[in-house]
């Protein structure tokens, strides 16, 4: 796909290009679900499917690993929906088109790459792949004071991954038992079992925070906020949809699968921090101006949530992890699209300036008020289900001070309430602020496109959430048995 | 005396051919033609190089004076590729009419310079050592001083030259001392002396002193005070060779040098002063690297804090720690080389220096803009090009060892590429992101100026991926009979 957009000349041409690969990415995900579930179906029970490895570089054991198990099949529908509709939503940028696709399919590559690697090496590599596109993604196609943000986003994002970085070397060198083979490879470190506890007590906190950067826990997620507001529209979409995801993914891959003993130890000092996270997200995002801070903050508190889910420990909260991160990779990008056709419009992202848009664009107004329900939680809807299984999940423990903390975490929700309905009310209902607003056209073709797929989506996984559910728990449990 | 010994050195062989004919070629071609002689050098040593990987003499000549193993003859094949992509970076540059009378002199120097870095390569005797170091850093105070009518370069050349000889006087001194101590300068047998006589505070001085004089090729912090106003005043040509050849082979020797002369006193001396040394290298270079507004300093800055991770190798001391150190080199070479060729060919063009004048390049002169992002995301370590790779395997490599230590510096080595990845993007931005009035208006650059930058660029992309290279100096480094033992 990269080379098809390198050789395309006109902006026609590469929105062609685009959209095939776009889609060319969706056939794949719905196929690999299909074959997943058939080969489950049919009594496969290893825990990775697909997989395959070639060796790469022999010396350190690093091999070119690759495999699926449900819960990387989630997030890889979930990243070729938000391609998919990201691709729609960037369908009027300007300059450099070519070159902003080729960044946007370089990020993409890294995405789909890093959840589908089962060996830290690989999966390190695609991750900063990932990252640093959006230096160049926000600092030349992005708006308002992106130079700033744009470097503060990669410093920090880098700075989780030196820290990774170790983390995963030393990983290495405690993989194997006394004399044995060291290998990079996910599945034989957890089945080894063999880091020593002195150890796990340093490289878990440094695995945890370097991914925790990503998954913006406090007091990491200074960059979230900044970096969100000056990306450009497709680019918010699949950094918030997407790529905080492999935060939360790679905390849960690495950090708490490999190191189990040091996960049960040290959990409560994470679980203080992403408590945090989630209540002071919510409550930022109640006296922010701007719309897309409301939006970074609400994801703030949102992929807190991931990862306080994760760090309950049991299948079910895990679930409503998985479920959550799709949930709101959905609706925060269905969030960010709308969010950048309306600042298309209005050329203003404060609320104190729009009211009234139901009126003048009752498409996007709708479209922004079915986001908001999604993410406060209405029934029917996707966020509903997910954070009903994580509250339930993290409700089993029956000590006082993981229950204060989800009652905590619950009340969020309500907060959540309160800056949903502050914004819909005010720039959505009410009197026209300015007149000049009323001449506004309404959404076109391709943008109406991109957001009735993410609603089509969010609304799925609302009314039919057992089918992503199931898959999530067969892949959970086996993990979960660890700290049972 | 058997001259069949002589066959153990094929590589000096083989660069002394070159060598010779390049002078004949220059004294006695007539006039005319003499300017054919950037491409003819170039050629004969691209030649050269190839025919390079046929040479496979193992072994050691002169009474263990000189040895060729699998790591010294991967170590000149490196140092050649970067050699070669110099010379076709410099031909337009040495064709131009100012060069025009002295253009022979700039070739010889220029193969007398690696004549000398093979020595210390190869060298199992400090005498050699000595007489390669020198070999190897007094043509270049000539080549610093190129440009006649330059102030600038006369100044870089006079500070280069007393700083070069300053440090081989302590060098010399730090080796007499260990001549005192031990009675002889073959590396083996120091060993062996040192390993029986233990500690002294005579034979830690002496190391400190060794220390500092291969740390002034390196130009490790604190012996660096000549790099950035050397990279600056030298012709862009000579300071990209510099930068990248003369401290590849520096770093391989001085390996050779503390593993194999003094292994036995690793932990109690070397070891430390590494540590320190690496750190300050590494901070302070990147610090100062911020700073600059000239290109030239700048990455004079940002080879400075390189050093101190190719030093990373060094402290590992073992095999994985070699070969990640030969890795990291050639990867630095063909990164270094990309930037360096982007920045002579623009100041060929217009004679700007300034990281201003950068402003809005990808608009005029995309391929050079994208040739010179590639070059810093690959100094910065960021995947998938061929910088992630080394620096991963250096960090690896030192982290083999196991000590806290090690990890505590590793660490600081980390937080310093998030450091380092501040000032490479600065560079980025001003390519891409910044816009200015006065922005280089697109030119064309000359045809041997884009071989090399196309086989920079081939290199920043290939060399990490294909994975049989690092392999194959994993394969050579443990190959190799070094005593890595001593160090336990």
């Amino acid at each position: 796909m990269l080379g098809g957009l390198a050789l395309s000349k006109s902006v026609k041409q590469v929105r062609a290009v685009a959209v095939t690969g776009a889609t060319a990415l969706m056939a794949l995900a719905a196929y690999l679900v299909i074959e997943f579930l058939s080969l489950r179906a049919a009594g496969d029970v290893s825990p990775m499917l697909f997989t395959g490895s070639w060796t790469w570089f022999a010396p350190l054991n690093i091999n070119l690993a690759l495999g699926v198990d449900g819960i990387s099949v989630v997030m890889i529908v979930l990243s070729a929906f938000i391609v998919f509709a990201g691709v729609f939503a960037s369908w009027n940028l300007k300059p450099l088109t070519k070159e902003y696709f080729m960044w946007f399919c370089l990020l993409s590559t890294g995405v789909f790459g890093f959840f589908i690697s089962i060996d830290m090496f690989t999966m390190f590599m695609f991750y900063e792949v990932a990252l640093i596109p959006m230096y160049l993604l926000i600092g030349v196609w992005g708006s308002g004071n992106k130079n700033y943000s744009a470097m503060k986003l990669t410093l920090m994002l880098m700075g989780g991954s030196a820290f990774l970085m170790l983390g995963l070397i030393g990983i290495y060198f405690h993989s194997a038992p006394e004399g044995g083979q060291l290998t990079m490879n996910i599945l034989e470190i957890a089945e080894n079992n063999a880091i020593p506890h002195e150890w796990q007590y340093y490289l878990f906190p440094m695995t945890f925070v370097g991914f925790g950067v990503l998954g913006a826990m406090f007091p990491f997620h200074t960059w979230s906020p900044d970096g969100h507001a000056s990306a450009p529209t497709a680019v918010s979409m699949l950094h918030a949809g997407v790529l905080m995801k492999l935060g939360g993914y790679g905390c849960f891959r690495i950090a708490i699968f490999l190191m189990p003993w040091a996960t049960q130890e040290l959990s409560w000092i994470f679980l203080v921090l992403t408590g945090i996270s989630v209540v002071y997200g919510a409550f930022s995002a109640c006296v922010q101006t701007d719309l897309k801070y409301i939006n970074a903050y609400s994801s703030v508190s949102h992929c807190g949530m991931v990862l306080f889910a994760i760090l309950m420990l049991n299948t079910t909260a895990m679930t409503g992890a998985v479920l959550q991160m799709l949930s709101h990779g959905l609706m925060t990008a269905l969030f960010f699209a709308l969010i950048g056709m309306i600042y298309g419009r209005t050329h203003t992202r404060d609320i104190r300036k729009m009211g009234g848009l139901m009126q003048i664009m009752p498409f996007l107004g709708v479209g922004y008020v079915v986001a908001g329900m999604a993410s406060l939680g209405l029934p029917g809807l996707s966020g509903f289900v997910a954070e009903m299984t994580i509250f339930v999940g993290s409700f089993q423990h029956a000590d006082m001070f993981h229950r204060v903390f989800t009652v905590m975490a619950c009340c969020s929700i309500v907060i959540t309430a309160v800056y949903i309905l502050r914004v819909v009310g005010k720039i959505l209902f009410g009197a026209v602020q300015d007149e000049h607003h009323k001449t506004l056209t309404d959404a076109e073709w391709h943008e109406r496109f991109a957001v009735v797929t993410l609603i089509l989506a969010v609304a799925a996984i609302g009314c039919f959430p057992n089918f992503f559910s199931n898959i999530i728990t067969e892949a959970a449990d086996p993990i979960m048995k660890l700290f049972a | 005396m058997d001259y069949s010994q002589f066959l153990m050195m094929p590589q000096e062989l083989g660069l002394l051919v070159v060598f010779l004919l390049v002078f004949l070629f220059d004294t006695f071609m007539p006039k005319k033609s003499l300017g054919a002689l950037p491409v003819f050098t170039s050629v004969l040593f691209g030649a050269f190089t190839l025919a390079n990987y046929f040479l496979l003499a193992r072994g050691t000549a002169f009474s263990g004076m000189f040895e060729t193993s699998a790591t010294t003859f991967v170590m000149k094949a490196i140092l050649n590729i970067g050699m070669l992509i110099v010379l076709v970076q410099s031909i337009k540059w040495s064709n131009s009419e100012f060069q025009a009378v002295r253009r022979g002199e700039y070739y010889e120097l220029l193969l007398t310079t690696l004549f000398g870095m093979y020595l210390m390569i190869s060298a199992r005797h400090f005498l050699l050592f000595v007489i390669g170091l020198e070999t190897a850093s007094l043509p270049l105070a000539a080549l610093v001083a190129f440009n006649k009518n330059r102030y600038e370069s006369h100044e870089a050349a006079a500070k280069y030259m007393f700083t070069a000889i300053f440090s081989s006087a302590i060098f010399m001194l730090g080796l007499s001392f260990v001549y005192g101590l031990t009675g002889s300068m073959y590396f083996g047998d120091i060993a062996a002396r040192v390993l029986a006589g233990g500690n002294s505070v005579l034979l830690i001085t002496a190391l400190a002193f060794v220390i500092a004089g291969v740390g002034f090729k390196l130009s490790l912090v604190p012996f660096h005070l000549w790099t950035a106003d050397v990279y600056q005043g030298a012709p862009t040509a000579v300071t990209s060779y510099l930068s990248v050849i003369s401290k590849g082979a520096a770093a391989y020797a001085f390996l050779i040098i503390l593993v194999q002369v003094f292994g036995s006193v690793y932990s109690a001396a070397w070891e430390w002063m590494l540590y320190a040394l690496i750190v300050l290298t590494i901070t302070l270079g990147n610090l100062f690297a911020i700073r600059q507004r000239n290109i030239k300093r700048f990455l004079a800055f940002s080879s400075i804090s390189q050093a101190g991770y190719i030093m990373l190798g060094v402290v590992a001391a073992n095999e994985l720690g070699l070969a990640s150190l030969m890795f990291y080199v050639l990867v630095y070479i063909v990164s270094n080389l990309a930037a360096f060729g982007v920045v002579s060919a623009i100041e060929n063009y217009s004679g700007k220096v300034s990281i201003d004048d950068y402003n809005g390049l990808y608009k005029t002169n995309p391929r050079l803009a994208f040739t010179m992002m590639l070059a810093m995301f690959s100094l910065a370590g960021i995947p998938p090009f061929a910088g992630f790779f080394s620096k991963f395997f250096i960090f690896v490599g030192a982290l083999e060892t196991g000590s806290v230590a090690i990890y505590v510096l590793v660490l600081i080595a980390l937080i310093n590429t998030i450091v380092s990845l501040y000032y490479y993007l600065l560079v980025v931005k001003a390519m891409f992101i910044r816009q200015d009035d006065c922005i280089i208006p697109t030119f064309k650059s000359a045809c041997s100026e884009r071989i090399a930058m196309t086989a920079c660029t081939l290199g920043i992309i290939l060399i990490g991926i294909a994975s049989c290279i690092y392999t194959f100096l994993v394969e050579a480094a443990n190959a190799d009979n070094l005593i890595f033992g001593l160090l336990k």
